[in-house]
């Protein structure tokens, strides 16, 4: 697409419609809790393993789990994110979600 | 001393497994206890980890997330813990197996860390023989080591 091609007319329609997002839209997000029984080696594995996540990425994320009670670590529409948890669930993690 | 770790990846890219039969015997017991529990008692409060919910504060939308999801968790999890139970006295696993131990390990730490009712600081006190829990820690406390050689492995 070739932004010279937009009108302003164009451009001017598109902002309010991203302002009002309606509620069963606004995408979802998938939160690990801290338990005091799954390691925190395993806890990066699985982040590693389900999401494709780097060593550090997945670290850093256990890591906030790990000191901050709690960690967002992936989102999106709800079926994906349902889709997550029940993944996350599977590898006996702590997960939920919520609508952002 | 230099112990050789319990789970290695070998060349071909299978697990070499280094464990005592006493070991092994033990890892086939409590795959089966789990099993049973499972079956005779799923409401056993030792299990509530296991189960988690998706949502916290919306009543309908768990339901929905359980009736969806719930019967495939079970199965996986049931099938995890007999893979476990029977490659228990194998000298090698295939990739597909460790993963099947790595989830079995995690359910068994699971139950056995609720009913001990864990804490971060479990990890860090000694087991004191007199303890009546003293056995079911001691067990903890080699899943726990048995489970860390196998994140180790799967990561190598």
């Amino acid at each position: 697409m070739s932004p010279a091609t937009l009108t302003p007319a164009e451009v001017e329609l598109e902002e309010p419609v991203r302002e009002e997002v309606p509620k069963h839209e606004r995408p979802w997000i998938v939160i690990v809790w801290n338990d005091p029984i799954n390691l925190m080696s395993y806890v990066t594995f699985v982040f590693q393993k389900l999401f494709g996540y780097s060593r550090e990425k997945a670290t850093k994320l256990m890591l906030q789990v790990h000191n901050e009670g709690k960690a967002v670590v992936s989102g999106g529409a709800r079926e994906k994110a349902e889709l997550d948890v029940a993944r996350l669930h599977a590898h006996g993690l702590w997960a939920t979600m919520r609508q952002d | 001393m230099l112990v050789p770790r319990a789970i290695e990846r070998t060349r071909d890219g299978d697990f070499e497994l280094r464990l005592s039969d006493g070991e092994r015997d033990l890892l086939r017991t409590l795959s089966d206890e789990l099993l049973a529990l499972l079956a005779d008692d799923p409401d056993d409060p030792s299990l509530r980890r296991l189960r988690p919910s998706a949502y916290e504060d919306d009543e309908e939308a768990e339901g929905e997330y359980r009736s969806l999801m719930q019967a495939e968790l079970e199965e996986g999890r049931r099938e995890a813990l007999r893979m476990f139970g029977e490659t228990a006295s194998r000298k090698r696993l295939t990739a597909v197996e460790l993963d099947a131990w790595l989830r079995a390990l995690t359910d068994l730490r699971l139950a056995l860390g609720t009913r001990l009712d864990v804490s971060e600081d479990t990890y860090a006190q000694d087991i004191d023989p007199r303890d009546p829990a003293a056995y079911e820690l001691s067990v903890f406390a080699y899943l726990s080591w048995l489970q860390e050689q196998a994140v180790e492995a799967a990561l190598d």
